[in-house]
């Protein structure tokens, strides 16, 4: 009987030991898929400032177009549009699209010029998460504008797993 | 095999702005996802959209990975003269594809 309780015992401990370091196990595998790292709002900033340098960032002329609930974050359409005469002297020399909290901040920058005809570009992105999307339009006198839209994701898109 | 698909009028009126919609086939791996087993399926994205018309870059867009799978790039030009518009798309893994349209102008 104290035999059988001996070994009742051991197989006991050895089954939660056993458990212990499977679960490290699953625990060092599950924060890697956690661990993606993001875009802050500070980094946002900072991607911000690498276009922007230390120029005054002004709201208004730039108007940015999403829609404000999106049930899927893999392919939001996305129009930004600037208000200019795009002449030789005033035009638009680029725009910019910032997110806050996708794994990068940089979405896309398009460069064009006077015979764009008009400052606008429509297209799709994805977004990580339920944040602001920012716009910024470079404009040909050196000044920066800005406008941003805050957008719901219901499924977030860049994290979920590879079907590999 | 890489594909695009672009939209341009076949003929527009002298200074008359134009809408060039292009689309790419691509699945624009971010880079940042993991297979099941847990490694990191590696970046494969389009990094770089031109437009010239007749020669003269019009239009260039630097993407990241936080483009839609099958880039979808919508933009406007001026109409000037006739002739071809080109589109180039260069990206990861000698990703290189090149489209053209011929437009007449009147």
């Amino acid at each position: 009987m104290t035999r059988d309780d001996g070994t009742l015992q051991r197989t006991r401990r050895r089954f939660l030991l056993e458990t212990a370091a499977l679960a490290g196990a699953t625990g060092i595998v599950l924060p890697l898929a956690v661990e993606q790292s993001s875009a802050t709002p500070a980094s946002m900033h900072a991607a911000i400032r690498n276009v922007v340098g230390e120029a005054p960032l002004k709201k208004g002329k730039v108007k940015i177009d999403v829609p404000a609930l999106i049930e899927n974050g893999n392919a939001v359409p996305l129009t930004v549009s600037c208000e200019s005469p795009m002449t030789q002297d005033d035009h638009v020399k680029a725009i910019h699209v910032f997110t806050e909290k996708n794994p990068q901040p940089d979405v896309v920058s398009a460069h064009l010029g006077p015979r764009a005809g008009r400052a606008r570009l429509s297209t799709r992105v994805r977004l990580a998460d339920t944040q602001t999307v920012l716009a910024i339009a470079q404009l040909s006198d050196g000044s920066f504008w800005s406008d941003s839209a805050e957008v719901v994701v219901t499924l977030s898109a860049c994290l979920e797993e590879g079907l590999i | 095999m890489p594909r695009a698909i672009v939209n341009v009028p076949s003929q527009a009126k002298r200074g008359e702005i134009i809408e060039i919609k292009t689309l790419a086939a691509h699945p624009m791996e971010t880079g940042f996802r993991r297979t099941q087993l847990g490694e990191l399926i590696p970046r494969d994205i389009i990094r770089r959209f031109v437009c010239t018309y007749n020669g003269a870059e019009v239009f260039r867009v630097d993407l990241h990975p936080a483009m839609a799978a099958n880039p979808l790039i919508a933009f406007t030009t001026v109409a000037t003269e006739s002739g071809t518009i080109a589109f180039q798309w260069a990206g990861d893994n000698g990703y290189a594809v090149t489209e053209s349209a011929s437009i007449r102008v009147e």
